[in-house]
């Protein structure tokens, strides 16, 4: 199994946003996290990397474990991280630097690797994007998919275990969303591990292989595409189906 | 008055000759005061202040309740009080405590904490200017508090701080003058030194005044440069 979430809390204060989550997810899997606003799946995906640190439970990518039941180190943190690559939904690129130099940042900082050989990998992470003509662009003279592809290569040149995305695309003009997509179908084609919040349903169905309905911080079903869609067994699920179709 | 020494200078072939060689003959010791004082007083005080500025605005964004504090009361003590108070506190006051510290240095003392107070507050607004999910970038691809400040956020930071911060360092090469009260052979000290030998006050004092106005223009300039290349990647 390469992730296993076991029993996850997370508070924040006196609201409690995330009430017991367990999932697994295969290696190679696509997994599409689906739910209405405020059901937590943002703080999911951050309690995956640790950006936000849960109050109770345990995560386990690969061979590294996190115990949350007990104090966790800042070291052990950082290691974890590397683990997961994360994509956010407002791209977040480093505004003071090209999208090569973006997408370099994280081998040459984190794991020391030197110039030369970073900017070779970065320009193949650019150039599976489908950006090596924008190899030396600022973030301001690219469009909104273009950013979101550079911040993609930028996650993948860290060589995660698993690729994290929250809503990707909800940021973007409809025109742009199939660019963005298409990269990441190809990552799911290609074997990456991959967790996914998103609203395109069409994404979900082409390219899950499981989908997980949240409600209130809890995981209220889960299944493939095709009994999620078709046949959903909760009666939540088939509210919040019929409310986005 | 003024009119009546323009005559003066007008009127007297004599006299206008005895300025112009005044003006000559003061014009290398206060630029040696310049190149030996002013100017290393300026940048040593800059360079020891702006790291005593990071410090503290880390300290103050640190969530680290006595670090907060400790940075808070500096800050405000140092901007409560005149500038030439502190001078005096460090050159003549000390030495009641035992605390004897040459000119140069006590000048040294005094301008960097004078700098690092008021630079903090410009650094830590900077470094709050960053958007937290620039942070969070960073730390998402494995980065540690340190890395992150320094690739990421204080890269983003310098943008916004370089014109209040190049104000800050205009304002420090005129207050060396104060230095000249504490002994330091600064050039304003230069300036008066001469003109008590031949009483040629507005003469020598204008002349340290148009030497300062080189220096600040030239440093406008120089800043005018930096601010060029830091917003190169900021759509225009
Ligand atoms: N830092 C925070 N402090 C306090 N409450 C928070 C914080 N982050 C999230 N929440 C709350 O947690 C709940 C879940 O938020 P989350 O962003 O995970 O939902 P979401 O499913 O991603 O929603 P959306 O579809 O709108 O993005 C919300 O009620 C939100 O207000
Ligand atoms: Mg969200």
């Amino acid at each position: 199994m390469m992730i296993s979430v076991n029993g996850l809390y997370k508070q924040f204060g006196a609201i409690e946003v995330l009430k017991g989550i367990d999932m697994t997810v295969e290696k190679g899997k696509v997994v599409v996290i689906i739910g209405p606003s405020g059901s937590g799946k943002t703080t999911l995906l951050r309690c995956l990397n640790v950006l936000e640190k849960p109050t109770k439970g345990k995560i386990k990518i690969g061979e590294k474990k996190l115990d949350f039941d007990n104090p966790v180190g800042q070291k052990d943190i950082h290691a974890f991280r590397r683990l997961t690559g994360m994509v956010f939904q407002n791209y977040q690129l480093f505004p003071h630097m090209t999208a090569i130099e973006n997408v370099m940042e994280g081998p040459i900082t984190v794991k020391k690797e030197d110039k030369a050989s970073a900017r070779q990998k970065a320009m193949l992470l650019l150039e599976k994007v489908g950006l090596a003509d924008k190899a030396n662009h600022y973030p301001f003279e690219l469009s909104g998919g273009q950013q979101q592809r550079v911040g993609i290569a930028r996650a993948l040149a860290m060589e995660p275990e698993v690729m994290l995305f929250d809503e990707p695309t909800s940021a973007l003009d409809p025109e742009l969303v199939g660019e963005v997509l298409k990269v990441m179908k190809d990552l799911a084609n290609e074997g990456m591990t991959m967790i996914v919040v998103t609203h395109e349903m069409r994404f979900a169905k082409e390219a899950a292989d499981e989908i997980i309905f949240m409600d209130q911080g809890m995981i209220v079903e889960r299944g493939t595409p095709q009994q999620l869609f078709t046949q959903p067994k909760e009666e939540r699920t088939k509210q919040f189906l019929q409310l986005i179709q | 008055m003024v009119k009546m020494y323009l005559n003066n200078i007008v009127i007297d072939p004599e006299r206008m000759e005895r300025l112009t060689t005044i003006a000559k003959s003061s014009l290398l010791p206060l630029l040696k005061g310049a190149l030996y004082n002013t100017i290393p007083l300026t940048l040593l005080s800059f360079a020891f202040g702006l790291l005593l500025a990071v410090l503290t605005a880390l300290a103050r964004i640190s969530g680290v309740k006595l670090f907060e504090v400790v940075a808070r009361v500096y800050v405000s003590a140092i901007r409560g009080t005149p500038l030439l108070v502190q001078l005096f506190i460090i050159f003549y006051g000390l030495p009641n405590l035992g605390v004897t510290i040459d000119p140069f240095p006590a000048a040294v003392i005094g301008f960097s904490l004078n700098v690092g107070a008021y630079a903090s507050e410009i650094i830590r607004a900077a470094i709050l200017s960053v958007p937290k999910g620039q942070w969070e970038a960073a730390y998402s691809l494995g980065m540690n508090y340190v890395q992150a400040l320094k690739r990421i956020v204080f890269p983003q930071a310098a943008r916004v701080s370089v014109p209040p911060l190049s104000n800050t360092f205009i304002s420090l090469v005129k207050d060396t003058s104060l230095a000249s009260l504490i002994l330091v052979a600064e050039m304003f000290r230069k300036a008066q030194e001469i003109a008590s030998t031949n009483y040629e006050f507005l003469l020598l004092y204008t002349e340290a005044a148009l030497i300062y106005w080189v220096i600040c223009f030239v440093l406008s300039i120089v800043q005018d440069r930096i601010e060029k290349r830091l917003n190169r990647y900021i759509a225009r």
